[in-house]
């Protein structure tokens, strides 16, 4: 206590002012320390050892210890401490094993004071007693602790850790006789200076190595850990067990960790590898840094802060070969380019929003949605401290319901369940895919379909049964059938050129004719002329015509003219059509012709089946029934494309997997790859698994197939003994037992095995199901409530 | 023929009864069975003996089980390494999950990374090995004419493989850098690691392949006659090498013969260095001296057999420039640069590398590692109860120091003291140019040593190599990224 009062005084009087500055080492540095009195600091390195002064504007050499012609390995330094009481004495650890204490007092050049060569392997770290002047600890590669009386030439007592490398020693800064030391193999050991037969207390703190440790200047229990495995871990060592109390995740492993003065919950740590920044961080929040330095160009080895009772500077030294003094009011605080809101949706398209209380009180008109609004204000009190250095802060969350069914996605699940992709013949997948679009209202995708099917179908096959359309009725089946074929194919050839080619007149005309020419079937048909009008819309849909209104308008002249019956003329155009041989010709030439015009006409033609025929008159040489299904490809690219753009990115997978290798070639791979991605990721999101892996099994990019070759393992526990099954078969090697009984009927389960996460028991799926029924608990009776489970 | 094929990697089970059966099934269908060439596994080592070792331990016979389900073979390799089980499984957890489980590069890439990786040092076994899964996981027959088929992304790492065999201290920062920075046929960071390794692990397996003598996979080309076995079948490696069986009976008695004692010797030596040690402390410049004398003198060591061996079967079509090999420096005033073991080590740096670029490598690499260095039965020939720390830090570290890389703590003269010139020999030969190991070297280092030790020190120079390779790329690769 006496100490501390000093020691405050001392700065009282001297108080430690200077700016962020840095200079030029000639090497990289391994360590640094600094004096009691914060007005120098010693850097250490394989090739570099001097003392600097640090002074108001810049670090000024004072001194090189590294003397002689050759220098030898022992000045090659893993670590150094300059000792906080006696400001003479200095300390180094050496690769080559040896401890070495340097006198500055000494008047000759060489200021090696004692060599101890006592370890076999590199010493990694030296520490002196806090208190005591002549007490100095060392820890080294080979696994000892030695501690060393200054006045003696050798070892007073040596620590076996029985364990591997000691990485870190530290003496506690309360307890007089306690250090702590850290070990390779994540071991943290607690000593007492006066027992080196045994350890005192003993943890595993970390996975991998334990890289570095510090005691809090403070408070006598804490103890901050640092390891490879990235983490930083406060422990409560004034318990009977080490108490994990903070942990802080970083992004590399933990070179070094120092509690920053008079900050109780702060601490800076540096990497030893990649990320190169200084980080202090505020152990209660330890997602976000409380400040960061970013100055040093390679990994930081060495950080220390200027003073013991100030917390304000912080010197670090670094493989980039420079020395650096931070203040702390330069530092960057990531905090402040923290998003503060966040903004999330919800599986049900419910939308979450948190930001901070004033924010939203004072925009009054945040009430977008009345009705679908529910309001969950939640607060985040804290207890004011006054050297707390974050604001009070609450926060405000919303949750914005949307009832509104425009924005369900049922079809979606309804469609991704029913439609099937593969397994039966082209055309009888198009049309049950059809079916189930026209089922679920959505005609434009179900005439898209029901074009498809008519698009790559053999000719031949069209007259099959099965090509089922709701025009059956009228009793001219295969004819109607072949009719539409004709409409549609020319339709979407054409339809890539509309933009262009539209000139105002025909537009007009387009709009008119579907007045003038609709035929309409009866009421029970409403469905298909739905469907026919969705299809308009879609291919409308790369004009102008984005209006509902429109079709809703179209659709009331359709009803005024229900009695129009198709006309028979239709029937003998078709024949006209076959028997012309001429068509695919003339269809080339007039593709190069006057495109625009064959493009118009065979839009129109696409509105519904019955008001092409109209058109048929017009354009009626296109037509061909042998068109070649490779001739439609770029144009079923096109409307993937356009299907994929809209958000609808299950039609344009759909399509991909059903169509196979009749369109793959079109589209390049990625852009394939990219929609599997998109639509896998939409399935498992509603959870449809067996879905997503009908697809990714049926996709033909080897990038989507090989997500069902990753992840595969399943890591199990025996049901009667508990611990992980590490044998392959149901036998567990520990007891000896077959892991796979019912738990209801106790016997052996073959085929599906289902069982719970939480006990490991299980059994036959149906029993398990019926069990469930009449019991929440597990059947086994080891009192444990089923919540989920695995197949 | 493949389904024949198939049969045979099943029916080479360390099980006698399971493969009288398997062979017995096929037999009754007329089908031409074809027979394994030579003995059991290793040219080196008695078939009894390694058959004993699995089925005495229990331990053993259930990893070989376990191998055998993962893989449906068990390949020579496992085979001889089940002398030592706690090793084995740490390889083959490694070793398998770097083929076949989560990573960046897709499966028929790390086959044929194998494929470059052993050709380099011409070890038709493990070519073979990977040519059949490489072919099984649907690579492309066509890359297999040659590297030049391959992609170039492939071709791009021909480079980095020549290197990282023979000169791994020539690598550096602006080779990872025209890899990584190759417009469309760039590699990332984390292929890279990945790459770098399958790399390692199979140029460091090629050693130990050639190491312990390892014959052909029954399946693969040159491991199968469809001679009766009648007519007297000799290994044609035999014959290249001058090492028919029937020496084998003469060797065994001259070494019964003429020496004895050896490993007396050598625990006296290791006993004086323990005692002595703290006595006499060689003054810096003798430690820098010993070290760069060991490495000199390393480049040294030649084997006495300069015969080049015939690469079989055009394995070099998967390399280019074969004429590159690990040449003798110092003889041609070249230089191995010194890297120091403090400043870049595999515990602290190039864990976090690996473990940051393709997580859980570096954790299986770290046991994988730690299990060959510090695997022991304190047992030395028949002596019991050694501890044999001592004689194995000098086996790593020399094989470090080979490398260039020096351990500040360790005082290179001790190897002088535990290694004699004939084991010199063997590692060196081992460790840069495996492909002339001969018999005649493996029986003539250490004649007292039981083949299971032999094989242990083999496992030490296997890992200490891909340590080493390891290390100077991912020094490479941090260079690049600093």
């Amino acid at each position: 206590m006496e100490k501390m009062s000093r020691v405050t005084t001392a700065l009282g009087s001297n108080t430690i002012s200077g700016r962020t500055m840095f200079c030029h080492l000639d090497a990289p540095a391994n360590a640094i320390s600094v004096c009691r009195d914060a007005t120098q600091v010693v850097v250490a390195g394989r090739n570099i050892f001097k003392i600097y002064a640090l002074e108001e504007e810049q670090f000024v050499e004072k001194l090189n210890l590294r003397v002689g012609r050759k220098p030898s390995l022992n000045f090659s330094c893993a670590d150094v401490m300059w000792h906080q009481m006696e400001e003479n004495l200095l300390a180094t650890a050496a690769t080559n094993g040896a401890v070495v204490t340097w006198n500055l007092g000494k008047p000759s050049r060489n200021k090696q004071d004692q060599l101890f060569t006592e370890h076999k392997r590199t010493v990694n770290k030296v520490c002196f007693h806090p208190t005591e002047v002549y007490m100095l600890l060392s820890g080294s590669q080979d696994g000892f602790m030695k501690c060393f009386d200054l006045r003696k030439k050798e070892s007073v007592s040596t620590f076996s850790g029985q364990s591997e490398s000691v990485r870190d020693v530290q003496f506690s800064m309360k307890d007089y006789f306690t250090f702590a030391a850290s070990f390779e193999n994540g071991n943290v050991q607690l000593w007492d200076i006066r027992r080196p037969d045994r350890y005192e207390r003993m943890f595993t703190a970390h996975t991998g190595p334990v890289f570095c440790c510090d005691w809090h200047p403070d408070d006598r229990g804490w103890l901050a850990t640092g390891g490879r495995d990235k983490m930083v871990k406060v422990w409560d060592m004034t318990t009977n067990k080490a108490k994990e109390i903070y942990c802080v995740q970083t992004i590399a492993s933990v070179a070094r960790v120092k509690w920053r003065p008079e900050r109780k919950h702060h601490l800076a740590t540096c990497s030893m590898m990649v990320d190169h920044n200084i980080y202090v961080w505020d152990v209660r929040r330890p997602f976000i840094p409380f400040a960061t330095f970013e100055e040093h160009k390679d990994v930081t080895t060495g950080i220390v802060w200027r003073h013991q009772h100030d917390p304000h500077f912080l010197l670090s030294g670094s493989k980039d070969s420079t020395l650096y003094q931070h203040m702390f009011k330069d530092a960057t605080r990531p905090v402040d380019k923290a998003n503060p809101e966040g903004l999330c949706f919800g599986l049900f398209g419910d939308l979450a929003f948190a930001a901070k209380e004033s924010l939203i009180n004072s925009d009054a008109n945040r009430k977008p949605y009345p009705g679908g609004d529910r309001r969950y204000p939640i607060f985040f009190f804290k207890k004011a401290d006054p050297t707390e250095q974050f604001t009070h802060v609450s926060s405000v969350l919303n949750v914005f319901g949307t009832d509104l069914e425009s924005n369900r996605m049922d079809w979606f699940v309804r469609t991704a369940q029913l439609y099937l992709l593969s397994g039966k013949p082209f055309a009888e997948l198009c049309d049950h895919n059809a079916k189930v679009a026209r089922e679920l209202k959505r005609p434009r995708v179900s005439t898209t379909w029901t074009m498809l099917r008519i698009m790559f179908s053999d000719p031949a096959n069209l007259t099959a049964p099965g090509l089922n359309h709701s025009h059956s009725k009228l009793g001219n089946l295969p004819l109607m059938n072949s009719f539409s074929m004709k409409d549609m194919g020319t339709g979407m050839g054409a339809e890539g050129r509309l933009e262009r080619s539209k000139g105002e007149l025909r537009q007009d005309n387009m709009h008119l004719e579907p007045g003038n020419l609709h035929i309409n079937n009866n009421n029970e048909e409403n469905e298909e002329t739905e469907g026919s009008e969705g299809q308009a819309e879609y291919m409308f849909g790369d004009a102008e015509l984005d209006d509902d209104d429109l079709y809703s308008m179209e659709h009331d002249n359709q009803m005024e003219e229900q009695e129009y019956i198709l006309p028979p003329e239709a029937f003998p155009l078709r024949h006209e059509i076959i028997d012309n041989p001429s068509a695919p010709e003339h269809l080339q030439q007039d593709k190069a012709d006057s495109p625009h015009v064959s493009g118009n006409e065979a839009e129109v033609m696409c509105l519904t089946p019955i008001e092409s025929f109209s058109l048929i008159s017009i354009s009626q040489p296109l037509f061909s029934p042998h068109l070649p299904a490779s001739f439609f490809c770029p144009i079923v690219r096109e409307m993937l494309s356009y299907y994929a753009e809209q958000g609808d990115v299950q039609m344009a997978v759909s399509v991909l997997i059903v169509l196979g290798d009749r369109i793959r070639k079109e589209i390049d791979d990625l852009t394939q790859e990219h929609w599997y991605m998109s639509y896998i990721d939409l399935l498992q999101r509603f959870e449809l698994w067996n879905v997503s892996n009908e697809v990714i099994k049926l996709s033909t990019c080897s990038a989507i197939t090989c997500l069902n070759q990753t992840s595969t393992t399943l890591h199990i526990n025996c049901s009667s003994c508990k611990r992980a099954m590490s044998n392959k078969g149901w036998i567990c090697n520990k007891c000896h037992q077959c892991a796979s009984v019912c738990a209801v009927c106790h016997h052996v389960v073959k085929g599906l095995f289902v069982w719970c996460q939480g006990c490991s028991h299980g059994g036959h799926l149906e029993h398990i199901m019926n069990w469930l029924k009449i019991s929440a608990h597990c059947p086994a009776g080891c009192g444990h409530l089923w919540f989920s489970f695995s197949v | 023929m493949n389904h024949v094929n198939h049969l045979l990697s099943i029916s080479w089970f360390p099980e006698p009864k399971n493969r009288g059966v398997c062979l017995q099934c096929s037999g009754n269908s007329g089908v031409r069975i074809p027979r394994p060439l030579g003995n059991g596994p290793s040219r080196f080592i008695p078939e009894k003996e390694i058959l004993q070792v699995s089925k005495v331990d229990a331990r053993t016979q259930s990893i070989f089980e376990d191998a055998f389900s993962a893989l449906g073979r068990l390949d020579n390799i496992s085979l001889v390494m089940g002398f030592h089980p706690q090793y084995l499984e740490s390889f083959l957890r490694t070793q398998h999950y770097l083929l076949q489980m989560d990573g960046p590069l897709p499966l028929h890439y790390r086959h044929y990374i194998g494929i470059m990786a052993a050709a380099r040092h011409q070890c038709s076994h493990l070519v073979n090995l990977h040519v059949n899964d490489f072919l099984q996981v649907g690579g492309d027959l066509k890359w297999l004419k040659g590297l030049d088929e391959a992609p170039q992304k492939l071709q791009q790492l021909g480079e980095l493989n020549k290197i990282l065999a023979h000169r791994p201290w020539l690598l550096t920062k602006e080779h990872i850098e025209q890899l990584l920075k190759a417009e469309e046929h760039s590699w990332s960071l984390a292929e890279l690691i990945h790459a770098v390794v399958l790399l390692t692990h199979y140029h460091s397996l090629a050693s130990f392949t050639f190491g312990c003598g390892i014959m052909p996979e029954i399946q693969c080309d040159g491991g199968h006659t469809f001679r009766p076995p009648s007519l007297s079948h000799y290994c044609v490696c035999d014959i290249a090498n001058g090492n028919g069986h029937l020496n084998h009976h003469d060797d065994l008695l001259r070494n019964q013969v003429s020496v004895c004692g050896e490993v007396e010797v050598l625990m006296e030596r290791m006993k004086q260095l323990q005692e002595c040690r703290d006595d006499e402390e060689a003054s810096q410049e003798e430690m820098a001296t010993r070290f760069e004398r060991e490495k000199t003198e390393s480049m040294l060591v030649v084997s006495a057999e300069e015969d080049e061996c015939v690469p079989s079967r055009d394995i070099s079509r998967h390399f280019e420039d074969p004429s590159y090999g690990y040449k003798d420096f110092s003889r041609r005033g070249e230089h191995v640069p010194t890297f120091r073991a403090q400043d870049y080590s595999w515990e602290d740096h190039g864990f976090s590398l690996v473990n940051r670029l393709y997580p859980d490598v570096g954790q299986m690499l770290d046991e994988k590692f730690q299990m060959a260095y510090n695997l022991t039965y304190n047992t030395m020939a028949t002596h019991k109860d050694v501890d044999t720390s001592m004689l194995r830090r000098a086996i790593w570290n020399y094989i470090h120091c080979m490398f260039g890389i020096r351990y500040d703590d360790y005082d290179y003269g001790e190897i002088n003291q535990l290694l004699d010139r004939s084991f010199k020999i063997y590692i060196k030969t081992m460790v840069c140019s495996p492909e002339k190991t001969t018999k005649r070297m493996y029986e003539s280092f250490w004649r007292q040593f039981q083949h299971s030790e032999k094989v242990h020190v083999n496992l030490l120079l296997m890992e200490a190599r891909m340590q080493a390779e390891l290390l100077y790329a991912l020094r490479a690769i941090t260079r690049y990224m600093t």
